[in-house]
C-alpha cells in the first residue's frame, strides 16, 4: 500500500530532512510515526501527499509511483487519501455541515449524494447534532472530529494524521484515537505522526521511530521509542 | 470590497475607452463624408474628340480607387458658372450666349473611395494621353490623411494604456482574493480539487467584474451620447452640415459588442493568467 525505497529529501536551504528512508506499510495497518522536531516526520507526510518530491529514492502509494506522477494526476491521487492536521484547518466562515460537504463538492459529488454522505460521516465522528455550529463554537476535540469527518467523507483508503492530538487535552486526545481506531477497523490504513508518548504506549500499534531523517526503529505493538543521542 | 474597486476602475476605463471610441468613430465618419466631396478634376487637350474623352472616362472608371466619375461638358460648366457668378445679374452673361468662354473646360470630376490614394491616381493620370491639366486638392487630402493617421495612432496608444491598467487591476483583485483564500485553496488542493475547480471561481469572478464593469459605462455612454447628439442638433444646427454625428444606434452597433468583449476579455484573461501564476496548481 505504501512503499518507500531509500528516500532522501534535502531542502534548498541545505537541510537534509530525510536521509535514506525505506519503509513498507500494508493495507489496513495502523502505524505511528514518532520522533522529535526535525526528525523528518512532517516531510514524510508531505512526500506522501505529493506536496513535495523526494531528492532521490522511490515512493509508491496505492500502486502508483509518485516519482513518475504527472501534475495532472495529483488531484485524482489525493482523493484516495484523507488528511488531518494539528491545527484542524477548518473553514471558519462555514458551519460543520458545510466544512464536510466542501470535501465532497471539491470532487464534484452530486448534491443528493452529499446530503446522504455528510450526516452519515458526522454520525461516525459523533457530531450529527452539531452540524449547524461554526468552528469557533466548538471545542478543540470537536473541531478535530469535524476535520476527521472531512477527511473521511470521500472514503479514502489511507488516512494521514499529522499530530492530530497536538492541540488537545488527554481526554479529547483519547477520543480522537478511539475514532482513528474505529476508522482503521473499517478497513482504512491509518498513519499517525505524533509526539504523544502516552497515546502511543496505550494503543499498542506498530511504531516507526525517526531521528535526524532516518528510521531508528520499527516495531509492532510497541510503546513510544526514545532515541539515544 | 476589492471587487467593487475593480468594477469601478474597470468601468472608468471602459467609459474613457467609449468616449475615445465615439470621438474617433465620429471623426472618421466626418472625414469619410468630407472625402466624398474631395475630387480630382481633369481637363482634356483641345483637339480631343468626344470618343477619346469617353475612352479616358472608361479608363478612369476602371481604376480601383475611384468611387465615381462625373463628366461635365463645356455647356454644363458654363451654366454652373453663370448660376454661381451671374445669379444677381443674369443679363451680364447674355453677351456670351453664342461664345462659351469655357469652351475648352469640359472635364471629369473624379471622386475617390479613399483620399489617401489621390497621389497614386494623379501620377497615373499624368501618364494618360489627351489630358491637358489635372486639378487636385492636394492640401486637403494631405491634412485629412495625416489627421486620420494621427487620430489612429493616438487611439491605439490610449486604448493599449487603458487595457494595461484594467488587466493590472483585475490581476490585483485576483491576487488579493488568492491571499484571502489561501487556506481554503490549500485545503481544496489537499482534498484533491482539480486545477479547473480551484481556478473557476476566480475566473468567473473576473468575468462578472468585466460584464458589470462594461455594462455600467456603456449604459451611461448611451444616455450621454443620445443627449449630446440631440443637443448639438438643436443648438448648433448651423453646424450640422459640417458636424455629422453618427446616429446613436449605428454607434452602439459597434461600441456595445466591443465594450462588452473588452470587459469580459480583460476579466477572463486577467484572472486566468494571474491565478495560473500565483497558484501553480
Amino acid at each position: 500500500m505504501i512503499d518507500l525505497e531509500n528516500v532522501k529529501k534535502s531542502y534548498a536551504t541545505g537541510v537534509q530532512a530525510l536521509n535514506g528512508i525505506t519503509l513498507h506499510i500494508d493495507k489496513g495497518e495502523f502505524v505511528f510515526i514518532v520522533g522529535d522536531s526535525g526528525s523528518g516526520k512532517s516531510t514524510l507526510i508531505k512526500l506522501l501527499l505529493k506536496e513535495l518530491d523526494p531528492t532521490s529514492g522511490t515512493i509508491k502509494v496505492n500502486g502508483m509511483n509518485l516519482n513518475k506522477m504527472k501534475p495532472r494526476a495529483i488531484p485524482k491521487y489525493r482523493r484516495k487519501l484523507g488528511v488531518v492536521f494539528q491545527d484542524f484547518r477548518l473553514l471558519k466562515d462555514r458551519n460543520v455541515y458545510e466544512n464536510v460537504a466542501f470535501a465532497q463538492r471539491v470532487i464534484i459529488t452530486p448534491t443528493k449524494q452529499i446530503r446522504k454522505n455528510v450526516p452519515r460521516t458526522l454520525s461516525l465522528v459523533g457530531l450529527a447534532e452539531k452540524y449547524k455550529a461554526f468552528p469557533k463554537e466548538l471545542s478543540g476535540g470537536e473541531q478535530q472530529r469535524v476535520a476527521l469527518a472531512r477527511a473521511l467523507v470521500n472514503q479514502p483508503n489511507i488516512l494521514l494524521a499529522d499530530e492530530p492530538t497536538g492541540n488537545l487535552d488527554p481526554k479529547n486526545s483519547k477520543e480522537i484515537m478511539r475514532l482513528l481506531e474505529t476508522i482503521n477497523e473499517r478497513g482504512t490504513t491509518v498513519v499517525v505522526v505524533t509526539h504523544n508518548q502516552e497515546i502511543v504506549d496505550a494503543m499498542k500499534k506498530r511504531v516507526i521511530a525517526m531521528h535526524k531523517g532516518v528510521i531508528i526503529s520499527d516495531e509492532r505493538k510497541a510503546g513510544y521509542i526514545q532515541h539515544a543521542d | 470590497m476589492f471587487s467593487l474597486a475593480s468594477i469601478a476602475t474597470m468601468a472608468a476605463c471602459i467609459f474613457l475607452f467609449g468616449i475615445f471610441f465615439c470621438v474617433v468613430e465620429n471623426f472618421q465618419h466626418m472625414v469619410r463624408e468630407m472625402e466624398k466631396s474631395v475630387a480630382v478634376t481633369v481637363f482634356f487637350n483641345e483637339d480631343l474628340s468626344q470618343e477619346q474623352i469617353d475612352d479616358i472616362g472608361e479608363q478612369i472608371r476602371s481604376r480601383a480607387e475611384v468611387s465615381d466619375v462625373v463628366f461635365v461638358s463645356a455647356e454644363e460648366a458654363w451654366d454652373e458658372y453663370k448660376e454661381i457668378y451671374f445669379e444677381e445679374a443674369p443679363h451680364l452673361a447674355e453677351g456670351f450666349e453664342d461664345d462659351n468662354p469655357l469652351a475648352n473646360e469640359a472635364h471629369y470630376e473624379i471622386y475617390l473611395k479613399n483620399v489617401e490614394s489621390q497621389d497614386d491616381l494623379v501620377t497615373w493620370l499624368q501618364s494618360v494621353e489627351g489630358i491637358r491639366r489635372i486639378n487636385e486638392s492636394a492640401q486637403v487630402a494631405d491634412v485629412l490623411t495625416n489627421f486620420n493617421l494621427l487620430v489612429g495612432y493616438i487611439s491605439i496608444a490610449v486604448i493599449l494604456l487603458l487595457l494595461c491598467v484594467s488587466v493590472f487591476l483585475i490581476s490585483n483583485t485576483v491576487t488579493i482574493g488568492i491571499a484571502v483564500r489561501r487556506e481554503e485553496i490549500a485545503i481544496m488542493k489537499l482534498i484533491g480539487a482539480t486545477n479547473g475547480f480551484v481556478k473557476a471561481p476566480f475566473v468567473v469572478e473576473g468575468v462578472i467584474i468585466g460584464i458589470i464593469g462594461a455594462s455600467i459605462p456603456l449604459a451611461l455612454l448611451y444616455f450621454l451620447y443620445t443627449r449630446l447628439v440631440n443637443f448639438m442638433g438643436d443648438k448648433f444646427n448651423i453646424l450640422t452640415g459640417l458636424l455629422q454625428f453618427l446616429p446613436v444606434n449605428e454607434m452602439f452597433r459597434i461600441l456595445l459588442p466591443v465594450g462588452l468583449a473588452l470587459g469580459v476579455g480583460i476579466g477572463f484573461f486577467g484572472s486566468f493568467f494571474t491565478i495560473r501564476k500565483h497558484l501553480r496548481v
